[in-house]
C-alpha cells in the first residue's frame, strides 16, 4: 500500500524532475513511433501487395525481428554512434536523438509485420473489386491503408507499447544521464539499484498510467470516428 | 431490331486451368451489342470464372478474348466495364464516398463526382442513406449501392456475378428493378445466376455452361421453351447435376 | 475534406502530442564524465558537481555504468573525463595512451556486509582475508558482483590472498550476479548472504532488511578513486580544456572540501586525496 501512496504523492507533487523525465519519455517514444510508422507501414503494405523475389523471406524476417532484444539494438546503435564507430562524427551518442534512433529500429519491425498482415487480409477481401474498379497499385495501397485504419492504429499502439516499455536500448545509447537522457524506465532501474523499491514501483505506476491514458485516448478517437454517421 | 448484329466481345476457344484442373474447356462465343446475356448452369460449372475471364480479372491459359468496342482510351479496355460481385465489397466510408471513390479512380473532377453520385443514389433509392457509413447498410442495400457505384461509371458493359444469390425475394425484386434501369440507360448487362425464374425474367439470350463447356446458347424464349442439349434439359427440369456423377460425365472428359 | 482531416488525426497524433512536451535546453557548454554506478549511487556526484557548474558554467553529464564499460566508453572517446576506482586499469589506460594523466581524487573504503545472524561468525574480525576464509569454510552464501568492476576486482584479490578458489563454488554458495552494486545488495538482502560493498553505496542503500556491516577497517579494504582526462591526441574532439577544468577543480581545495563535506545520514563518505596520506574513513 505504501507504494500507491508514493505514486500518488509523486503525481501530486509533480516535481520538475519527474515532469522532465515523463516529458522526455513521451518525446523519445512518440517521435520514434512516428518515424517507425512512416517507414514501417508503407514497407509492410508494399510487402503485402507487391510480388518481388525474396518476398517470403522478408515476411519471415520482419516477423522474427519483432522479437529483437532491446539491449542488443542498444549495443548495435552504440557501436554505430560511438566516436570510434562509423557515425561518431555526428556526436549523437548519449543524447535523446540516439535514443530515438534505437527505439525507431526496435519498433519498425513491429509496425511493418503487423501492417503487412492487416493489409494482406484486407487485400484478400478487396482484391477483385479494386482491380475491377481500375485502381492502380499505388492507389490500392492507399485505399487499403485508409480502410484498415483501425487495425493499423492498434499496430501503432503495439509499437508504442514496445517503445515506452523498453529499457535496454535507451540505457546503453542514452546513458541515463540526469537531466539529459533519463527516462521513466531507466529511472525505475536506477531506483531499484538504490534499493528504493517503493519509489521504483511508484514510478512504474506512473508509467503504466501514462500508457493507459494514451491508449484510452486512442480508443475514444476510434469510437468517435466509428459512431459518426449512425 | 438491329438489322446487322454488331460484335461486342469475342471469346475464341478459351481454356482456363487452375490447381491442375481444366475449369474452362475450349469455350467460344460472340457477344453482340444489345441483348441482355444471362449465363446459367449448375454450381461449379464455371459461370463466375467465365465472367472474370471476360472482365480480365483472370487470364485464359489458352485462347483469345477480343473486345470490339471503341473506348476513349483505347489502351485500356477495362475502362468501359464494371463488375458487381455476389458479396458487395464496401469501403469503410460513407455511402456517397463509396460512389465518389470509384469516380475518382476514373479521374473525374470533384463537382462532376458529386453530381453523378447524387444522380445515381437518387435513381437507386439510396439518397436518404448518403451520409451513412456503408457498412451499416443491410445486405440488400449494400448490393444496391454496389450497383449504383458501377452505374455511376457509365460503363459500356456491366458484369454481374449472381447479384441476388444471398438476398431475400423483396431485395431481389429491388435489385432486378435497378438492373433493368441500368440496361435501359444504355449499359449492356452480362450476368450469371442459378435462379432460373430470374433468368427467365431478365434474359434476352441465355448461355448454358456445364463443367466448363458452353453446351447451348440462344434467345431466351426458345431456350426456355425447350433446350436441345440433354444436360440443359436436365438442368431446367431441376435435376442436380453433380460434378462427379457418372451419368453427368461427357465424352472427352 | 473530412477524409484528409481524419488522416491527419490518426497518423499525426504523435506529432501533435510531442509539441506539448518540455524541451531539453542544452545550450550551455557541457562535458561527459564516465564514471561507475557505485560512485553515482552514493549521491556524491549529484551533490558536488552542481558546485562546479555554478563556478565554471560547465555542465557535467554523468554516464554511470560498470567500471569496465566506463573505461571502454572513455577509450572509444565517447566521454571527456574518466572517474573510476580501479588503479591497475587506470594506469594501463594512461600507459596505453588513452588518458593524459591519472590524479588521485578521493578514497573511501569497502565493508563486508552480511546477515545479522552471521552464520560464519565474522563479526568484529579485523582480518578480512581470514574472514573470507571462514565464509568459504562455512559455505555461507556470498554474493559477488562478478562484473569485473573495481569492487569485483578488489573482492577477487581478497579471495586470492587467502588461497581460495571460488570458481568451483560458483552457483553454489558463491553467487555471481553480473550486476551493479545496488542490484547485488538487493539479492544479498533477499538471500541473507554476505557481500563486499563500497561504503558509499551501502550508506545510500535503502533495502537492507536483515543486512548490516560485519567487518570494516582492514587496510586492504581501501578504495582509491582516480580521475583522468581522455587524451585529445587520441580523440581530437574531446573537450580537453573544459575537462581539465573539472579535474583541476576536483583536486583543488574547493573540490576537496566539497568531497569531504558530503555526508549520508551524518556520516562522511569520502576522504579527499589532497590529504596526501591515504587513511581510512573510520
Amino acid at each position: 500500500m505504501n507504494v500507491f501512496f508514493d505514486a500518488i504523492s509523486l503525481l501530486i507533487s509533480a516535481d520538475n524532475d519527474l515532469l522532465m523525465i515523463v516529458g522526455l519519455s513521451l518525446w523519445v517514444s512518440l517521435v520514434a513511433v512516428l518515424v517507425a510508422t512512416l517507414i514501417g507501414m508503407p514497407l509492410g503494405a508494399a510487402t503485402a501487395l507487391y510480388k518481388f523475389p525474396g518476398r517470403k523471406i522478408l515476411v519471415v524476417i520482419l516477423n522474427a525481428l519483432m522479437g529483437l532484444p532491446p539491449v542488443v539494438v542498444g549495443l548495435l546503435v552504440y557501436m554505430l554512434l560511438s566516436r570510434s564507430g562509423p557515425f561518431g562524427v555526428l556526436g549523437l551518442l548519449f543524447s535523446p536523438t540516439a535514443m530515438i534512433i534505437a527505439q525507431t529500429i526496435l519498433v519498425i519491425p513491429i509496425i511493418a509485420a503487423l501492417s503487412r498482415q492487416i493489409i494482406d487480409d484486407l487485400w484478400v477481401e478487396y482484391a477483385e473489386q479494386l482491380i475491377s474498379l481500375g485502381a492502380s497499385p499505388t492507389r490500392r495501397m492507399m485505399t487499403l491503408l485508409w480502410d484498415g485504419r483501425f487495425s493499423l492504429l492498434t499496430a501503432v499502439l503495439a509499437g508504442f507499447g514496445r517503445a515506452t516499455a523498453e529499457v535496454g536500448a535507451v540505457m546503453i545509447v542514452g546513458g541515463n544521464i540526469d537531466h539529459a537522457t533519463r527516462v521513466m524506465t531507466t529511472s525505475i532501474t536506477l531506483e531499484v539499484s538504490r534499493g528504493n523499491l517503493a519509489l521504483a514501483l511508484g514510478l512504474g505506476i506512473v508509467l503504466i498510467t501514462l500508457s493507459l491514458s494514451i491508449n484510452a485516448a486512442a480508443f475514444l478517437v476510434k469510437e468517435a470516428a466509428e459512431n459518426r454517421q449512425v | 431490331m438491329i438489322a446487322q448484329p454488331i460484335l461486342l466481345l469475342s471469346l475464341n476457344s478459351i481454356c482456363f486451368k487452375a490447381s491442375g484442373k481444366q475449369l474452362i474447356k475450349e469455350l467460344s462465343y460472340q457477344f453482340k451489342v444489345g441483348p441482355r446475356s444471362i449465363i446459367i448452369g449448375p454450381n461449379g460449372a464455371g459461370k463466375s470464372l467465365l465472367l472474370k475471364l471476360c472482365h480480365r480479372l483472370l487470364e485464359p491459359s489458352q485462347g483469345h478474348i477480343q473486345w470490339h468496342v471503341e473506348a476513349e482510351n483505347k489502351s485500356n479496355t477495362a475502362f468501359h466495364q464494371a463488375m458487381v460481385f455476389q458479396r458487395p465489397v464496401m469501403l469503410r466510408r460513407t455511402v456517397s464516398a463509396n460512389v465518389e471513390y470509384a469516380l475518382s479512380l476514373r479521374g473525374i473532377n470533384k463537382a462532376q463526382r458529386r453530381a453523378r453520385t447524387e444522380e445515381v443514389l437518387g435513381l437507386t433509392g439510396l439518397s436518404h442513406l448518403a451520409r451513412f457509413s456503408a457498412r451499416v447498410l443491410s445486405f440488400g442495400e449494400q448490393q444496391k449501392l454496389a450497383l449504383a457505384r458501377a452505374w455511376a461509371l457509365r460503363p459500356r458493359v456491366l458484369f454481374l456475378d449472381e447479384p441476388t444469390a444471398s438476398l431475400d425475394p423483396t431485395a431481389t425484386y429491388e435489385i432486378e428493378k435497378v438492373i433493368n434501369a441500368i440496361h435501359d440507360s444504355g449499359t449492356q448487362i452480362i450476368m450469371t445466376t442459378h435462379d432460373l425464374p430470374q433468368a427467365q425474367r431478365l434474359a434476352d439470350e441465355v448461355l448454358f455452361i456445364h463443367r466448363g463447356r458452353l453446351l447451348e446458347s440462344g434467345p431466351a424464349t426458345t431456350f426456355f421453351a425447350g433446350p436441345t442439349n440433354q444436360f440443359a434439359q436436365a438442368f431446367l427440369k431441376g435435376d442436380l447435376l453433380m460434378w462427379d456423377r457418372p451419368e453427368t460425365k461427357m465424352l472427352g472428359d | 475534406m473530412t477524409q484528409s482531416l481524419k488522416f491527419i488525426v490518426f497518423f499525426l497524433t504523435p506529432l501533435i502530442a510531442t509539441l506539448t512536451t518540455p524541451s531539453q535546453a542544452t545550450s550551455a557548454e557541457y562535458i561527459t564524465l564516465a564514471s561507475t554506478t557505485s560512485t553515482r549511487d552514493t549521491g556524491l556526484l549529484s551533490s558536488i558537481l552542481p558546485i562546479f557548474t555554478k563556478g565554471s558554467g560547465i555542465r557535467v553529464r554523468v554516464v554511470a555504468v560498470g567500471t569496465g564499460q566506463a573505461i571502454k566508453i572513455a577509450k572509444n572517446g565517447d566521454a571527456d573525463v574518466l572517474l573510476v576506482h580501479d588503479k591497475k586499469s587506470e594506469h594501463s589506460f594512461v600507459a596505453d595512451g588513452y588518458g593524459v594523466k591519472r590524479y588521485d581524487v578521493m578514497h573511501n573504503d569497502f565493508v563486508v556486509v552480511g546477515p545479522v545472524k552471521d552464520p560464519a561468525a565474522i563479526a568484529g574480525m579485523k582480518d578480512v582475508v581470514k574472514a573470507f576464509g571462514k565464509i568459504a569454510h562455512n559455505k555461507s552464501i556470498f554474493l559477488s558482483r562478478g562484473d569485473d568492476s573495481g569492487t569485483n576486482k578488489k573482492e577477487y584479490s581478497l579471495w586470492h590472498a587467502g588461497g581460495i578458489d571460488t570458481t568451483k563454488a560458483s552457483g553454489d554458495w558463491y553467487r555471481e550476479t553480473g550486476s551493479g552494486m545496488g542490484a547485488t545488495l538487493n539479492m544479498a538482502s533477499a538471500m541473507n548472504g554476505y557481500s563486499l560493498a563500497d561504503r558509499g553505496t551501502w550508506l545510500a542503500f535503502k533495502n537492507r532488511k536483515k543486512l548490516k556491516i560485519l567487518l570494516e577497517g582492514d587496510t586492504r579494504l581501501l578504495n582509491p578513486y582516480g580521475v583522468i582526462l581522455v587524451n585529445p591526441k587520441r580523440h581530437p574532439h574531446v573537450k580537453a580544456a573544459a575537462g581539465k577544468k573539472l579535474i583541476d577543480w576536483l583536486i583543488s581545495k574547493e573540490g576537496q572540501s566539497a568531497i569531504s563535506a558530503f555526508k549520508i545520514s551524518g556520516e562522511q563518505l569520502f576522504k579527499g586525496s589532497l590529504k596526501q596520506k591515504l587513511t581510512l574513513t573510520r
